[in-house]
């Protein structure tokens, strides 16, 4: 499903070089469920925006479903993001004047789908998060954990191929944290590509694979024995 | 271009709109005053010069006024000082020498610059009254407004009728209430005359007022022994013609006539009603282009505030339009969505602003409408500015998004995913 080559990235800041991505060599397969952690300034958000097309690499390759991605216009990285992607953020980012089901509709209405379909589409992802009698409410009058719900029935919505997640449960309490990966891990389930970054080794421990970054190279990439995050909730 | 007509972009946009309602009200502010002055100002303007077309309707406006004054310079034998007293051929001499002349009609007058005004009887009752004696072409001059009977006609002249016209106050101080004043006879410098006609004032006479009395020309050369004298003529000139020019002439002709020295500018008195004219319609031509300018400029001003504040919003809005990136928006549907939001809001303003602008010059024209010294009629904006002015704020409306649309476009979305 990805496939990253010798990927390099670097800012500059002034006359300071800081160079963040030095060389990341990383294959996910279609159905995994992958974590990246490292400490802050290990690389690992920049590699989280660099595979949702949201940033660009300086040097090396990345496919995602056999599609190349490389000098893409803003246009065609728009689409591709719609297409194949699906984001889910710590601090949640759903339009606050918007209430549920138009939040999750979004994506649809930037496909070009019709009203009635979103409509039904987006119904149909909130009550897979269990949020269908939140419909009609607005972000502001929903709790954190029902925030990302939303968020995830968003990024369900366009039905892509993979699920990045950054930090999804930065901005939660344990319980609500597990009630979260328990989503993800069901929607994983069905055979979801979904990539997490974080730094709780415990959410970590929710995934199958875990990837280590430490300075801007990966220091231990391994497949672990996933936790159930049900048996918490 | 299909985007514009399509459901979903206007909900995206009434979604922002409503959902920002203080934001809204307070971009369309600009735009609406901006449109609302200029309809007020553009119907103003056209008000003023429907008033004044209103007041010299029924005139000659491109006429002169002419009498004989003292010369000035002792000339072809004669003395300063030398009084001049135009003659009636002296018409008829200007009517068909001069170029440019349409007719010529002379005047004689009592009571009116100085002199004892006549007194005019009816049984008990008197007063005194200026009365002119007039050909009935003064009326292609200035516009009797006839209330009962009829003005002089040719007939009164060939046959030197004692008839009168009378205007509204001599009929109120002579006659009783309800009393019908035609027909019946009233005595004129002690002779009698007979009532065929009222007039109302007019507001544009120079001299009438509605305190005059109007007798055929001929009775009155009879009446007074004016013989061949006039008080003064006035000169009308066709409606293209240069009037300072054909004043000009006139008054060579005279000075020949005259004996009167080519430099005295003395001998004779004039008052060109002509370029008078031809300044207030000026004024109001001016005004008119001043409202024209004021209004757009002040157009532009609400929509430049529109950009202004819709700027401010972008980034205030930085956040939901990386959003809307993340989740697949194209730089084209953004800068679209905005640039529509600034189009709409100033079509929304400009909406508002012509209706109230309507309405309010509706109220000024009710308001106006009884002031009978005061030039204003019916204050219209005609279609073609109103189109113009919509056109001015499509415009305006989508360059100004413009701005604000680039901005949005330009912040990358990680950036504004970023910004906490």
């Amino acid at each position: 499903m990805i496939q990253i080559d010798e990927l390099h990235k670097s800012y500059h800041m002034g006359s300071n070089e800081l160079h963040v991505l030095k060389g990341i060599n990383l294959d996910i397969k279609e159905g995994e469920f992958v974590s990246i952690m490292g400490s802050s300034g290990s690389g690992k958000s920049t590699l989280l925006n660099i595979i949702g097309m949201l940033d660009l690499a300086d040097k090396g390759s990345y496919v995602l479903d056999n599609v190349p991605i490389k000098n893409l216009s803003e246009k065609k990285a728009a689409v591709y993001r719609n297409k194949f992607l699906g984001f889910i953020f710590q601090s949640f980012n759903l339009i606050n004047y918007k209430n549920a089901a138009e939040n999750v509709a979004l994506p649809l209405y930037y496909q070009g789908i019709s009203r009635k379909i979103r409509k039904e589409k987006s119904l149909y992802y909130l009550e897979k998060v269990g949020l269908a009698d939140w419909a009609h409410h607005l972000p502001s009058e929903l709790s954190g954990g029902q925030k990302q719900r939303v968020a995830i029935a968003r990024a369900l919505a366009s039905e892509p191929k993979v699920l990045l997640a950054d930090e999804p449960t930065g901005a939660l309490d344990t319980k609500t944290s597990y009630e979260v990966m328990d989503f993800l891990q069901s929607i994983n389930d069905e055979g979801k590509t979904i990539l997490v970054v974080t730094h709780e080794p415990d959410i970590a421990d929710m995934t199958k694979r875990i990837v280590m970054l430490k300075d801007g190279r990966i220091l231990e990439d391994k497949k672990v024995e996933q936790i159930r995050a049900s048996q918490y909730v | 271009m299909k985007f514009i007509f399509t459901r979903d972009t206007w909900q995206e946009i009434f979604g922002a709109i409503r959902k920002n309602k203080m934001r809204t009200a307070i971009t369309i502010i600009g735009v609406f005053w901006g449109i609302l002055l200029f309809i007020v100002l553009q119907g103003a303007a056209k008000g003023m010069e429907n008033g004044f077309d209103n007041a010299f309707k029924g005139m000659a406006t491109n006429s002169i006024f002419l009498w004989g004054q003292q010369t000035g310079m002792p000339h072809g034998g004669f003395n300063r000082n030398r009084s001049i007293r135009l003659e009636l051929s002296d018409t008829d001499r200007i009517a068909n020498q001069i170029e440019g002349v349409d007719f010529v009609a002379p005047r004689n007058a009592r009571g009116v610059f100085g002199g004892a005004a006549p007194l005019v009887v009816n049984d008990t009752k008197s007063g005194s009254y200026k009365v002119f004696g007039d050909y009935p072409i003064i009326d292609k001059i200035a516009r009797k407004k006839i209330r009962k009977g009829r003005f002089l006609n040719q007939k009164d002249i060939d046959e030197n009728r004692k008839i009168c016209v009378i205007g509204e106050r001599v009929l109120t101080e002579l006659f009783d209430k309800d009393e019908d004043p035609i027909g019946q006879y009233i005595k004129i410098s002690n002779v009698y005359f007979q009532v065929v006609g009222v007039y109302k004032e007019n507001t544009t006479d120079f001299f009438e007022g509605d305190d005059s009395v109007f007798i055929p020309f001929t009775t009155f050369k009879k009446v007074y022994n004016s013989g061949n004298r006039i008080s003064w003529m006035v000169i009308a000139g066709y409606p293209d013609e240069d009037i300072v020019q054909v004043e000009t002439k006139v008054k060579a002709l005279l000075k020949r006539r005259y004996s009167v020295h080519p430099d005295d500018e003395r001998a004779f008195g004039s008052a060109n009603f002509g370029e008078m004219f031809g300044k207030i319609t000026g004024f109001v031509k001016g005004l008119k282009f001043t409202a024209l300018v004021v209004g757009i400029a002040t157009i532009l001003a609400g929509v430049i505030a529109i950009g202004n504040i819709l700027l401010i919003t972008v980034k205030e809005r930085t956040k939901e339009i990386g959003i809307r990136r993340a989740l697949g928006a194209t730089p084209g549907e953004i800068r679209g969505q905005i640039i529509l939001e600034s189009v709409f809001l100033t079509l929304l303003a400009g909406t508002l602003g012509i209706t109230t602008g309507g309405v309010s010059l509706r109220l000024i024209n009710s308001i106006t409408q009884n002031l009978d010294d005061f030039p204003f009629l019916n204050p219209t904006v005609s279609i073609q500015y109103i189109g113009m002015a919509l056109l001015i704020m499509i415009t305006l409306g989508s360059l100004i998004g413009l701005i604000p649309a680039q901005r949005a476009v330009s912040v990358r979305p990680i950036e504004a995913l970023r910004e906490e």
